[in-house]
């Protein structure tokens, strides 16, 4: 087996946008302009890290864990958890593997059960097993008992990305694709999750891969962080080293906030506002 | 190996139960959509019983009305089978859980066969619940109809739509904004030229070469043999092994095209909830 969880190696991944500005017949229509997500990107993520990516929206940081996800084939370059080619093996991957993303995707007149047995079955566990447990990762996540039964739709944001975040640990994955999973959440929901990511990562021996834009988060919980702009990995370090990098602005300590300020040229206002247009 | 089965086994079933709760969570849509269907049923077998008044003519109106009792019927099944598995990947789409779905380690196969399971099940369902409330309106005659033959087209029959759903099934994961009423236009050319409710042969020519391509002609062409004219289950066998052989080849057809597109779709980036 592979010493390394996780191993990106010059992947390339190039989409096709669809050109409606202009109206002409398929045979003298323009080439559809091409956006290139990600360019030569090389990762290796070491067993039983927490890898943080930080990047502004559109720098290819979810290209990145679609492609993990097996979700999406890389056009050049190879992508493997574990030595197993999500091309070639993705089987192997995806029974390695489970993914928190931002938007917490259900069937939205399920209950948290509900959603979380089906969950379970497809990734091949026994319901007597699978039952229990879900009831403790929901509890330990701070989500009450009455909330249990309830419909997803009646449920918070925050309420329904802890489900999110219990359906993602509930098959035990070996390496955790957590894509913005804070993003949204209350200060008490975001702490509790990130209570749960240490504990899981403590206890379970899994490897994480984390991409957010809290820079806070970054700190407290990665054990190196990649920042990626543009489709490409710009700097690649532990939070201290990527702090070491650059001066402080305000004479205090240099935040990471400073670190992603001074290598992206973006600041988080800007990457808030994009968020919310 | 039994490990595997057993792991595929419970995929599968995953698939049975989460449609079975989407029909429970959803019933409001299943009385609408039951209501609809069985006024469709009645309304196309009472032309049956109004064709002597229309006509003017002395007509055997009870073959009349058992003629198109049967087609409406037996469409009624197979377009939900035809429906439940192509609309597997719009109704992913529409809740937002495609990107789950397609992570999860169950192979397509699995995915389909607990698909097919639910739609054959819910089928039968349905269409016994709609014959029931129609045979209150009617009186209907199947003394002379040779039952387990007609059970055993409508199987055979099932096995081809389940290759036709899994065919139109690509529409949605190629078109995501549009693929789910395309299969609506594929339904819709399959009601047109298999006889549902008259005889192929009052069809154009060219429309009939069509027609013979369509397994739902063989279906239904076997069954009224079956309830009409008691036709007996030796002499249907030929047709039974048509329509198994069909089904088994569009399967065939339907699994290879669907995994290309799959892969296609993730190549391109389709493969996600808003496409």
């Amino acid at each position: 087996m592979s010493t390394h969880a996780l191993e990106i190696e010059r992947v390339r991944k190039v989409f096709t946008r669809k050109d409606r500005s202009t109206r002409r017949r398929f045979w003298n229509r323009p080439k559809s302009p091409q956006v290139t997500a990600l360019k030569e990107v090389n990762v290796h993520v070491n067993r039983g890290e927490v890898f943080g990516v930080l990047g502004p929206n559109g720098s290819g940081k979810s290209t990145l864990i679609r492609l993990v996800s097996t979700l999406l084939l890389p056009d050049e370059g190879s992508v493997r958890v574990f030595g197993h080619d999500v091309e070639k093996d993705p089987f192997a991957v995806k029974r390695m593997i489970n993914r928190v993303s931002v938007d917490a995707a259900f069937f939205k007149k399920f209950s948290p059960i509900e959603n979380l047995m089906y969950a379970a079955r497809l990734y091949g566990l026994q319901a007597k097993d699978a039952k229990p447990r879900m009831i403790e990762i929901m509890r330990r996540l701070g989500l009450k008992d009455d909330t249990f039964a309830q419909p997803m739709e009646h449920m918070s944001r925050g309420m329904q990305q802890k489900v999110a975040v219990a359906r993602g640990f509930l098959t035990s994955p070996i390496l955790l694709l957590l894509d913005e999973p804070t993003t949204g959440l209350d200060p008490h929901s975001k702490r509790d999750v990130q209570a749960f990511v240490r504990e899981i990562r403590e206890t379970h021996d899994a490897t994480v891969l984390l991409t957010t834009h809290d820079m806070e988060e970054a700190d407290r919980l990665c054990d190196r962080i990649a920042i990626i702009d543009g489709g490409e990995i710009i700097a690649l370090d532990t939070p201290q080293g990527l702090k070491n990098r650059v001066p402080s602005t305000n004479g205090g300590e240099t935040s990471l906030e400073d670190v992603f300020l001074a290598l992206t040229g973006h600041g988080f206002e800007e990457i808030e506002a994009e968020e919310v247009t | 190996m039994m490990r595997s089965a057993v792991r595929e086994m419970r995929g599968a079933f995953a698939f049975v139960e989460r449609n079975v709760n989407l029909i429970k969570r959803y019933w409001g849509w299943e009385v609408v959509w039951l209501i609809y269907s069985l006024v469709n049923s009645l309304a196309v077998t009472y032309i049956g019983a109004g064709m002597e008044k229309i006509s003017g003519q002395p007509l055997d109106t009870q073959y009349l009305i058992t003629y198109l009792l049967v087609g409406t019927l037996i469409w009624q099944y197979l377009s939900v089978i035809f429906y439940a598995i192509s609309e597997m990947i719009a109704w992913e789409r529409w809740e937002g859980t495609i990107e789950y779905t397609f992570m999860a380690p169950v192979s397509r196969p699995t995915h389909l066969i607990g698909t097919t399971l639910f739609a054959i099940g819910y089928g039968i369902v349905r269409t016994l619940v709609i014959l029931a409330i129609v045979a209150a309106f009617f009186r209907l005659d199947l003394g002379g109809a040779n039952l387990i033959g007609a059970i055993l087209m409508l199987l055979a029959g099932s096995v081809s739509f389940v290759g036709l759903g899994i065919l139109a099934a690509v529409l949605p994961l190629l078109y995501p904004e549009r693929g789910a009423q395309m299969t609506n236009a594929v339904a819709a050319l399959l009601l047109l030229i298999s006889g549902v409710y008259y005889p192929v042969s009052t069809l154009p020519g060219w429309l009939q070469t069509v027609a013979a391509a369509s397994p739902a002609t063989y279906v239904i062409e076997g069954l009224r043999a079956c309830l009409l004219r008691g036709e007996p289950t030796a002499s249907l066998l030929p047709t039974i092994g048509l329509l198994l052989g069909i089904g088994v080849i569009v399967i065939i057809i339907g699994l290879f095209i669907f995994q290309h597109v799959e892969a296609y779709a993730k190549r391109t980036g389709r493969l996600k909830r808003s496409g």
